[in-house]
């Protein structure tokens, strides 16, 4: 699956009070690349399909906790 | 006019008492980009939008009414048993002493809702517009609160509904190419 997570390295003062996060990420889902939807996409079974929150492969952008998988 | 289904759209299910979490919740409840504001901008913008765009407005507004539904089961089953002490540490003594423990239309801050979250201007492509930056910030909303949040089992009710605003936001981009195709067709006649 394409990673749908940018990252980008913000500055970083001597001066600051918190130690420094290095790198800042945040989110671009797939509706931004989709264009008007194609038809004939491949479907999730209705099972999968509610379990995702889309019928739709290629509409599915699951989020994690950055901060948890930084670590 | 609607009919009622009795069960939510996707099921709730909440594994810790942890009423700090239904603070955090609220302002899907009640905030300017939560899930009550949603509902009343969309179904309110088909009135003044082009036929073709008046039908998704309608299910998507209504959709949400049935986000609305699963944040308030989420809110009352994390606040159900909770002591006024266990609420006050959870910083929502103010709200205790006001509403007990109802449930409020208000933000995670306290503050009331107001009809000022939801904008028609009555051009198309501007609501339009605004719909899809409202799918937006509801998405960004749910990962802040995701990030916060150490229930496994809220968190994959929060990730359907992150998800939904993903193929909401597609429909609106959808509906402005849609009004666009319209404009170029009148050229030609």
């Amino acid at each position: 699956m394409p990673t749908f997570r940018r990252t980008y390295k913000p500055f970083v003062s001597p001066f600051d009070p918190c130690p420094p996060l290095r790198v800042r990420t945040y989110e671009t889902p797939a509706q931004l690349f989709l264009g008007f939807q194609p038809e004939n996409l491949k479907q999730f079974t209705l099972k999968e399909a509610l379990k995702h929150g889309t019928l739709w492969p290629a509409l599915y952008t699951p989020y994690t906790n950055p901060y948890e998988t930084k670590k | 006019m609607w009919y009622y289904e009795k069960k939510l759209q996707y099921p709730v299910k909440v594994s810790i008492c942890n009423p700090k979490l239904a603070k955090y919740l609220i302002e899907q409840y009640g905030g300017a980009d939560g899930e009550l504001a949603a509902a009343l901008r969309y179904l309110n913008q088909r009135y003044t939008i082009p036929d073709k765009v008046i039908g998704l407005l309608n299910d998507i507004g209504t959709e949400e009414f049935a986000h609305l539904e699963m944040i308030a089961t989420m809110v009352y089953k994390l606040t159900k048993d909770t002591t006024p002490e266990q609420l006050k540490a959870a910083g929502l003594g103010e709200h205790y002493v006001n509403h007990d423990k109802a449930l409020f239309y208000e933000n995670a801050g306290g503050v009331p809702f107001t009809a000022t979250y939801i904008q028609a201007k009555g051009d198309p492509i501007a609501d339009l517009y605004e719909d899809i930056a409202a799918e937006e910030k509801a998405r960004a909303t749910y990962q802040w609160i995701i990030d916060l949040s150490d229930d496994p089992f809220l968190n994959e009710s929060l990730s359907f509904l992150r998800e939904r605003e993903i193929v909401h936001s597609q429909r609106f981009r959808e509906a402005v190419e849609i009004l666009k195709e319209e404009r170029d067709k009148k050229k030609y006649f």
